[in-house]
């Protein structure tokens, strides 16, 4: 596999999958399921558990591959809630997602841009949603590509920020579907998601994401 | 516009590059009204720090005035006149709220490069490769500062550039070091390297109630300067035995702290690159003993090793056994310049002092490429440069 480090763009598309959290979370906060913060706490594994889907039985254990990564952002959970929840914002830290679309009750509909700009989509539910606390979702039944995950708000200590938390856990099927889904997870998917995470926290703390393209240089 | 863009080891060229523009919404551009050469400028000219990329511009001590601000910038005007740290700081983050500037969270944003090195990343600098941000740097006609409503300092009009164009880096630097020897008084400190950082820690150590310095240099002109600051007596290290000359000047007792001011450069992006590099740090230390063994070395029992000079890798023969069985504190690290700007600036108008000493030169930025070599190779008694680029 190619490096991650050489394909920045990577992640981008690939937090698109973490970012399937904001799904029809406005209508899911009506609908809460009394087991769901049980559930999202005790990881995407068990939330697939407890789901009706092939995208349970091929995430199944501990199969596909997981990540789990955590940063403290020195906003308030309210806050970082409110960006998750808000679909037109994302593509501010997933650069690379090519679109998000809501196509019904609690469903979305995302196109990432894969390899050679070959489009990779999927479907995704929202199954959880405390305000403030937690979003939890996962790809639908049939879908190309088998994907779930988590992310939680915990307050901190004051002074000390709120610590996001994302799980993710995927699979990518065989075939060219599965090797464009490789491609934009790299061979270090933690590094993926840390970089989306890097760019939430940046944007989130100061306003804007740090760059320098488009700087002078000389010849 | 012209800036000096570096092309490799041992070539700097100055060269006509676009006009930088606002990026982000928190920038604002500067017409650079005076820019110094920094000593470690000299690493970036001499090829060891990793990731430089042809055509990147360097600087990062500059100061000038506000042409242009972003959307989201607040604080500044155009027209006002300021001074730039060199250390890129948000302002917002758990570190730039403790006062840690140098220590940003979000303003570098190569920061998985430095993670890779050392764990976590500390902020981004302006023109000093891309691991530390990859911004163009101020010797240049114009530069983008990005955050302009955290870092900048307004300047008033009664001082002149040269007086206030060191907060940028230099005075703050060596100011901290001294800060971080916890000066009692009664105190000694023993300063190795009487460059511009090493001069600025001199007179800062007296400032902040030093009974005497110590400053240990062999290169005769930075020596006289620094005798000029007050009760400062200089040290050859090429001609005599300098922990018997430290001991003899301390009643025995060792130097009550010691500032490293010359650092060491172990660069590379392997371990195998590291390990050279140190190999070639021990030759040289075999002709002179590295400061900073020596500094550890001579430092009195519960003394303080402080350490402004730069260090990028590994240290080979570290003698922790010496610190630790001395039970010395050590302090370190990249300037939190924002901290000391206002402090500083307060010191220069009470006339404590005029950071200006330091100047030897004074070049149009069509020189640059020049004075590089000429500071690098401290030709024609050349301490520190300063470049007009207009």
């Amino acid at each position: 596999m190619e490096h991650v480090m050489e394909h920045p763009e990577r992640w981008a598309a690939a937090l698109g999958g973490a970012a399937l959290v904001v799904l029809g979370a406005k209508k899911l906060s009506d609908e809460r399921h009394p087991l769901g913060a049980l559930l999202a706490t005790t990881g995407a594994g068990l939330i697939l558990r407890s789901t009706r889907s092939d995208t349970r039985a091929r995430l199944s254990g501990r199969r596909g591959t997981i990540v789990e990564e955590s940063a403290a952002i020195n906003r308030s959970p309210a806050d970082l809630y409110e960006f998750w929840r808000t679909l037109d914002l994302l593509p501010l830290v997933m650069p690379e997602l090519h679109s998000v679309e809501q196509v019904g009750h609690r469903r979305s509909h995302w196109i990432a841009k894969g390899p050679a700009r070959w489009p990779i989509e999927w479907y995704a539910d929202i199954i959880n949603d405390i305000p403030n606390e937690m979003i939890a979702w996962r790809t639908i039944e049939g879908s190309q590509v088998a994907c779930a995950g988590s992310v939680h708000f915990e307050p901190g200590l004051p002074g000390r920020g709120t610590t996001v938390h994302i799980k993710l856990q995927y699979d990518p099927p065989a075939g060219k579907v599965g090797s464009a889904v490789a491609w934009l997870f790299g061979d270090e998917p933690s590094q993926v998601i840390r970089e989306g995470l890097r760019r939430f926290k940046q944007l989130m703390e100061t306003g804007e994401i740090p760059t320098t393209d488009g700087q002078p240089r000389g010849k | 516009m012209k800036a000096l863009v570096w092309h490799g080891t041992n070539d700097v060229r100055v060269e006509k590059v676009p006009d930088p523009q606002i990026l982000n919404p928190r920038d604002a551009i500067i017409k650079v009204t005076s820019t110094a050469i920094c000593g470690s400028d000299l690493h970036l000219l001499d090829g060891f720090i990793p990731t430089m990329k042809s055509g990147d511009i360097l600087g990062h001590e500059f100061m000038g005035e506000v042409v242009e601000v972003g959307k989201a910038s607040h604080k500044l005007k155009v027209g006002d006149r300021v001074v730039v740290p060199f250390t890129i700081a948000c302002g917002s983050c758990f570190y730039c709220q403790r006062e840690l500037w140098s220590l940003c969270d979000n303003s570098n944003p190569n920061a998985k490069m430095v993670e890779a090195l050392y764990g976590y990343s500390g902020s981004a600098l302006f023109g000093y490769s891309h691991m530390y941000g990859g911004y163009a740097g101020g010797q240049a006609q114009y530069a983008r500062v990005p955050y302009a409503d955290v870092g900048p300092m307004k300047v008033p009009d009664h001082l002149a550039d040269e007086q206030v164009l060191f907060l940028t880096d230099i005075f703050p630097t060596g100011y901290m070091a001294a800060e971080n020897c916890n000066i009692q008084p009664g105190d000694i400190v023993a300063v190795w390297g009487c460059g511009p950082v090493g001069q600025m820690a001199i007179a800062s150590a007296l400032m902040l109630g030093a009974e005497k310095v110590l400053a240990i240099d062999c290169v005769p002109a930075r020596m006289r300067m620094a005798a000029q600051l007050g009760a400062v007596e200089t040290i050859n290290f090429e001609e005599e035995d300098v922990f018997d000359r430290l001991k003899q000047l301390t009643a025995g007792r060792g130097p009550d702290s010691c500032i490293e001011a010359v650092g060491l450069e172990a660069h590379g992006s392997t371990l195998d690159a590291y390990y050279d590099r140190a190999k070639t740090a021990t030759f040289l230390a075999t002709d002179r003993p590295t400061a900073l063994r020596q500094a550890i070395h001579a430092c009195r029992k519960g003394g303080t090793v402080s350490i402004p000079g730069v260090y990028g890798g590994f240290l080979d023969k570290m003698p922790i056994g010496a610190a630790f069985g001395k039970g010395l504190t050590f302090k370190m690290g990249q300037t939190h310049v924002m901290k000391y700007l206002r402090p500083l600036l307060d010191r220069i108008e009470a006339g404590q002092i005029d950071p200006s000493f330091v100047i030897t030169h004074r070049l149009p930025i069509d020189e640059a490429a020049e004075a590089y070599k000429l500071f690098r190779d401290s030709k024609d008694e050349c301490i520190k440069v300063v470049l007009k680029p207009h």
